[in-house]
């Protein structure tokens, strides 16, 4: 455990002396404000024109389907491009610049370091959810929201973005080049995102399976409020796969 | 102490290290010597764990570096060649984090940082960024990485690269008394750094031992210069022989 610690404190020094963790941080928080504005702009547009649609009989806005929803929905779209950002240098950059050798031959087990590192990333996510969870607050203070699905969209938000990055260290693991390894998770992301798009013209098992690995739809039950096992699952998975293959990685680099 | 015996090395067809034995007791500093590309840090990296070799044992401190490698670990220091620095830390916070994942005991974490800062000549540096210290500098930092955790076992590839000749005189002092109840592995290029720290000499030459003796039994006749030159190029001579004898 003491050396899991050791590890990851060195991880978050490196991420905070350099610029990286705070551009990113304030990229997102940036970019998910100003789709907080247009989402709530949007809200109360539709809440202007409320008797208008009460009248035709169409459905009332609502601040949790409207806001909430999509901004929850955005951030993941945000958080493909953003978190190969902050996993791309995390083992890549110890080799090439030789302190993997140190590592290596320091009495740590490879697990050992892959749980350091990606502790030190579920920090650095904390910090960057939390900062960004002041919208959503917002909305509660200020609106009536339904505060359930609130929290559990939050919730599937972090476990999604754990995934990601979980994907993201483990691709890092596998290459010394940093730039490679920011566009390889960017598309390996990316890819994971749209996965779903072919399954309605697919149909059958091969449609059900595209939608059981789309990140989308398993955060649709959460934003709604509506947790289930099977998304837990998903997430879950997500990060123990990145966590077993950068495991992988590391020890197959020494019998190279 | 090492003890290596017909270790081997393979990259695909071509042999690094090839039946490598030899052996450096407690208090013995070797000097392990050979031309570029002789197969010095291939046998060091075995040695150090960070490969494991393709056939052959070695015992660092008693144990196999292949089977208890986790044991070889914690005895050893090592240094590769280029000093394994996180440029965005200052020498105090890599020295720390080297020492805890080393398994220095806590409570004498921070005396241990302080002596081997003293040790290095490096505590005027403690407060500096690793990436903007000299080549001497970092190779000092890297000696100090080396020993913090007052290993039985010490591996140095190449230490005095790069150092001004003060610095160079003053490490190798650092290395003698450091060597004094201790193994220490040195590998080098220089030839007189050979005579004048080490007490026993090892020349490797395209994978394989082609020398190895006491400082002290080397006779006043042959100086290391000339028997280096002879066991460098011992293959160069054999297949002139054998060339020869196959015209004949």
């Amino acid at each position: 455990m003491r050396n899991i610690i050791a590890i990851c404190k060195r991880e978050l020094l490196s991420f905070f002396v350099s610029p990286i963790a705070y551009f990113v941080i304030t990229g997102f928080t940036l970019l998910v404000g100003y789709f907080f504005f247009n989402y709530f702009s949007i809200f109360l547009r539709m809440q202007q024109m409320s008797q208008v649609i009460a009248m035709r009989g169409g459905q009332l806005p609502n601040l949790n389907q409207t806001v909430i929803e999509g901004v929850y929905q955005t951030m993941i779209v945000i958080l493909v491009f953003l978190v190969p950002l902050l996993t791309m240098r995390i083992v890549a950059e110890e080799k090439r610049r030789g302190t993997f050798e140190l590592l290596l031959t320091s009495p740590l087990s490879v697990s050992e370091i892959v749980l350091g590192k990606f502790l030190s990333l579920a920090v650095i996510i904390f910090v960057m959810l939390g900062i960004s969870a002041i919208f959503p607050l917002l909305l509660i203070i200020y609106g009536s929201p339904e505060v359930a699905p609130i929290i559990s969209g939050f919730v599937g938000v972090l476990l999604c973005t754990l995934g990601f990055a979980s994907i993201g260290m483990a691709v890092s693991s596998f290459t010394e080049n940093q730039i490679v390894a920011g566009v390889s998770s960017m598309v390996t992301l990316l890819l994971l995102y749209v996965i779903q798009a072919p399954a309605e013209s697919l149909g059958g098992v091969g449609a059900e399976i595209l939608r059981y690995l789309s990140p989308i739809d398993q955060m649709q039950g959460f934003v709604q409020g509506v947790v289930t096992l099977r998304s837990i699952t998903y997430f879950v998975s997500m990060i123990v796969l990145g966590l077993f293959l950068s495991q992988r990685a590391l020890d197959a680099h020494r019998w190279r | 102490m090492i003890e290596v015996k017909k270790l081997s090395k393979n990259y695909g067809d071509y042999k690094a290290v090839d039946q490598v034995s030899f052996t450096a007791t407690k208090g013995q500093i070797v000097g392990f010597l050979g031309p570029n590309g002789a197969g010095k840090t291939t046998t060091i990296r075995m040695l150090s764990t960070y490969m494991p070799p393709s056939s052959g044992t070695a015992l660092v401190a008693g144990f196999d570096v292949l089977t208890e490698a986790c044991q070889v670990r914690r005895r050893i220091g090592y240094l590769p060649e280029n000093p394994p620095l996180y440029g965005e830390m200052t020498v105090g916070e890599y020295l720390r984090f080297v020492g805890e994942i080393k398994g220095v005991p806590r409570a004498q974490l921070k005396s241990q940082i302080a002596n081997v800062m003293e040790r290095c000549f490096i505590t005027d540096v403690r407060n500096k960024l690793c990436q903007h210290l000299s080549r001497g500098y970092r190779q000092r930092v890297g000696l100090a990485q080396a020993i913090i955790h007052d290993p039985e076992v010490i591996i140095l590839d190449e230490p005095t690269s790069g150092l001004d000749p003060k610095q160079i005189i003053e490490i190798r002092q650092l290395i003698k008394s450091l060597g004094q109840d201790r193994t220490v592995l040195l590998s080098t290029h220089i030839l007189p750094e050979v005579s004048m720290v080490c007490n026993k000499v090892v020349i490797v030459n395209r994978g394989r031992i082609v020398f190895e003796s006491l400082i002290a039994d080397l006779t006043r006749d042959k100086s290391l210069e000339q028997i280096f030159l002879e066991s460098v190029s011992t293959d160069e001579v054999v297949d002139a022989a054998s060339c020869v004898n196959q015209g004949g």
